[in-house]
Formats: C-alpha cells, sequence, structure tokens
C-alpha cells in the first residue's frame, strides 16, 4: 500500500521544523517516528501534502536525569525502557518496555506518541498519574503545560498548528513512592483493551500518603479515578482497599462492547488491572523489586 | 497539492554494499529493497505493521520495514535476511530455524530470522520470557511457535559456542 504522494521536507532544527509547517499551512505534517502517522497514511485515513522530517534533527533524542527525567521528544520508546536511570521511576520502565512490539518500539518516539493523543496510547495515563510537564516551542516561543492541560480529547492536544514538542519531564518522586502501569493486550502488536496507571507516595508508617490513579483506553482521555485515590489516603493499604479500589475503578469505567471485548468484560478487566498495579506500586513503594508485565490474552 | 513533487535521494548501506537512489517521498523501505534493490527476501505479509514478515535491522535494530519510508533509512545501514548467509554457509540462526523445522509454509521466516538476530544481540542467552518478548512482533499462521521456540533455543546455543566469531 502506497500512502496518497506528498513532498519532502527534511528539517535541520526545530525552529527550520517550525517554519516550515508555517509556511506549508494546513497540509503539512511533522513526521517523528511514524509508528502511528505511516500506517493512518498508508490506509489513507491521513493525506497530508507536506511532510516535514524530524528525524534528521540532531539533539531531539537524549534521557536527562536531575530532579527530574527529561526526555527529548525525538527519544524512541527502546531508549527509553533500556535505560538504568528510567529505574528511578519504574513505571515509565512499565510504558515503554511495553508499547507494541521490539520493532514498533526502536521507530516510535514519545513527542510523537502524546502528539497523536490516541486514547489508546500508552503513555498518557502514565504521564498523567506521574505529573508530567510538555515542553513545546512555535514561533511565538517555548511553553510549559501540565500533561492534564495538553491532551484535551481523543486525537486533540494544545499544540497550536505550527508548534512541536521538545521535550517531556517527570518529576523524580520522594522516597516511599511506587507505581506500575499494566495494561491487557490481545496480542502485543494491537491497541490495548484496557489499561491502568498508579502512582503513590506512602508515609514513614507506610499508610498512604497520596495516590493518582489513571484508567486508559477505556474513555476519550485517560480517565482520573477520584475515588480510588481518596479511598487510600491516609490508609494502610490492605486487602479492603484492593477490593475498594477495585469497586471503584469498576463504578467509573464506561467501556464500549467492540472486537476487544463486551463492556461487561472490559469493566471487570480494569477493576483487575487497578488491583494489580496498585499490589505492584505498593510493593515499589515499600521498596521492592517488582517486575511488571502486560497480560496478553 | 503540490504540482511537482520532487524525489528525494537515499544514500543507504545494504548489507554492506552502498547504494544510492532517488525515490518519490512515498516509498516505503520496504518497496526500495524489493523493487529498486531486487532484494526481495524481505516479504511483506499485513502491510499494515502488524505480522513483522517485513522486519529488517536498521543500524542495527529490528524495525517493520512497511511502517518506514525509505528516507528514514538514508545515511543509514540495512541487514536483510539476503545478508545472513556467508559463502554459501547459512548463518547459525538460519541454520537452527532449518534443523528446528521453525517453518512451514516459510512466508514468516525472513521477518522471524531477523527478529531472532535482533534478540540474541540483545539478549545473547535468552530466558523463555525473553524470546516470547522478543518475538512478540511476529506472526506465523502455521506452526503454532513451538518449534520457532526451539530454533531460537538452539540458535542461542550455537552462536554462543561459535563465539567469539559470531557475525
Amino acid at each position: 500500500m502506497y500512502p496518497r504522494a506528498f513532498a519532502y521536507h527534511r528539517a535541520k532544527s526545530y525552529p527550520e521544523a517550525i517554519s516550515l509547517l508555517g509556511e506549508l499551512g494546513e497540509d503539512a505534517k511533522f513526521l517523528a517516528g511514524g509508528q502511528s502517522l505511516i500506517p493512518l497514511m498508508k490506509l489513507r485515513l491521513s493525506t497530508p501534502a507536506h511532510l516535514v522530517d524530524l528525524n534528521f534533527v540532531p539533539e531531539t533524542s537524549y534521557i536527562r536525569s536531575d530532579g527530574s527525567l527529561r526526555f527529548g521528544a525525538m527519544t524512541r520508546h527502546s531508549e527509553i525502557a533500556a535505560c538504568a536511570d528510567v529505574e528511578r521511576i519504574p513505571i515509565l520502565r512499565d510504558c515503554a518496555a511495553g508499547i507494541a512490539d521490539p520493532q514498533v518500539r526502536h521507530m516510535g518516539t514519545i513527542g510523537g506518541s502524546i502528539a497523536e493523543a490516541d486514547p489508546t496510547g500508552d503513555w498518557a495515563p502514565v504521564l498523567q498519574a506521574t505529573g508530567a510537564t510538555v515542553k513545546t516551542l512555535s514561533a511565538n516561543g517555548e511553553r510549559r503545560l501540565d500533561i492534564s492541560a495538553f491532551i484535551l480529547d481523543a486525537y486533540t492536544t494544545a499544540l497550536l498548528p505550527a508548534e512541536l514538542i521538545t521535550e517531556i519531564s517527570i518529576p523524580v518522586p520522594q522516597s516511599r513512592s511506587g507505581g506500575a502501569y499494566i495494561a491487557l493486550k490481545r496480542c502485543a502488536p494491537v491497541y490495548a483493551s484496557a489499561s491502568v496507571a498508579v502512582q503513590l507516595t506512602l508515609n514513614e508508617d507506610h499508610t498512604c500518603q497520596q495516590a493518582r490513579m489513571y484508567l486508559g483506553v477505556l474513555g476519550l482521555t485517560a480517565t482520573r479515578i477520584t475515588a480510588a485515590e481518596e479511598l487510600l489516603r491516609g490508609q494502610a493499604i490492605g486487602d479492603h482497599q484492593m477490593e475498594g479500589v477495585r469497586e471503584a475503578v469498576m463504578d467509573v469505567a464506561e467501556p464500549m462492547s467492540d472486537m476487544r471485548g463486551s463492556a461487561e468484560y472490559k469493566r471487570h478487566a480494569a477493576g483487575a488491572l487497578a488491583k494489580l498495579a496498585l499490589d505492584a506500586g505498593l510493593r515499589r513503594a515499600r521498596g521492592e523489586h517488582v517486575e511488571v508485565t502486560h497480560l496478553y490474552a | 497539492m503540490p504540482e511537482h513533487i520532487a524525489r528525494v535521494r537515499v544514500n543507504v548501506k545494504v548489507n554492506g554494499k552502498a547504494y544510492q537512489r532517488e525515490v518519490e517521498p512515498r516509498t516505503l523501505l520496504v518497496q526500495l529493497l524489493r523493487e529498486d534493490l531486487s532484494l526481495t527476501g524481505t516479504h511483506i505479509g499485513c502491510d499494515t505493521s502488524y505480522c513483522g514478515a517485513c522486519t529488517v535491522l536498521l543500524n542495527g535494530k529490528s524495525v517493520k520495514s512497511c511502517t518506514v519510508f525509505a528516507f528514514q533509512a538514508d545515511g543509514g545501514e540495512v541487514l536483510t535476511v539476503e545478508g545472513l548467509a556467508k559463502d554459501g554457509e547459512l548463518h547459525a540462526v538460519q541454520q537452527a530455524f532449518s534443523d528446528c523445522h521453525g517453518f512451514q509454509c516459510g512466508y514468516c521466516t525472513p521477518g522471524f530470522l531477523m527478529s531472532t538476530m535482533q534478540l540474541l544481540d540483545e539478549h545473547p542467552h535468552p530466558t523463555e520470557s525473553e524470546i516470547r518478548k522478543g518475538i512478540a512482533g511476529n506472526t506465523c499462521r502455521c506452526t503454532g511457535y513451538q518449534n520457532i521456540f526451539k530454533a531460537i533455543e538452539a540458535a542461542a546455543e550455537a552462536t554462543t559456542l561459535s563465539a567469539p566469531h559470531r557475525s
């Protein structure tokens, strides 16, 4: 399958890419790793007349570790998954290492992924649970947006027409923090059926100081499970709280029946994923090393 | 639409040999390999980034060449299934797939071979879980994967035995 014919523009810098896109207008798109855009173009669901290629812009792929972990927008998922510094925030590794399959992770970028804002994408719930900031650049200069203010709706972000993402930063949580991200997928290369991200911090006595929990895939954007967060605050987390969280997630989830399963199946799956993610996040907050893997069924 | 679409020059080394081609921007890497360079060992399966039959290594990393534009490989190095055998001798990974019957119809095999190259590069002694994750982007509709598993385990053993001459 061939995409519709388009003209090619190779940017040597972000300012050049921004000015090119500004001149070319609405029919032009940026190309990052292409792992979403190329399939959409081959199916002619997206038919840009111009592509402005960001792959040859230097110094756009990096991982910096200080008070935050900072990822250049063109950093590939596989680079994030393999980086030792990412162990400082294990939920990020759960996400990066579980996106699609090795081939897609070698090309796909974190910036491209959140710029697309696909409701089934893996990064959104994780970046929301960890309070990430998105740095952007346009002809008007830089902006820093909280991820919640960046993703507005399905496939809709706060990006202006000729604005691009330059960096995503995630604050390194204080001690006694932990989180986990688990998705249910029919197999690796397909969209997830449901996913849950949780990030929490414990007090010295191991009661829960605060928790953030987001449900992915089942809504137009990641859904915050405020009832679960409130239920956990101040509590020593045991079976009773776990069960309460499962029920809270099932109450909030509004799945639709489709080829990935019935609404009822997905509602149960979301509740079960929440318990699994909470258990792994809690153990990590207590200092345990916990390997997390998605569920494939 | 722009009235005239300029072709893109792509310089790429494939299996150690340098090529320069001028292609339409929309040319995918798999089309460059198969149609412009006549390297038809890389197969197109689903053509939607699912099945992995088109897997090649781009700068040492496995990619689905149906979901990479040819221009994204400009200045890079590609390894395809044609680059595995040396001097008429199968590569240890190919030999293991042959010995273990790690295929039936063979259509998906070039992709599995390239994913196995990637896997063994990262994990010379892969665990069962690492093998599962390593070939998660490749689909085989014939075998049920058991013999592919055996082939990858045999390939890991063989490439370890032949180290440090492993290519």
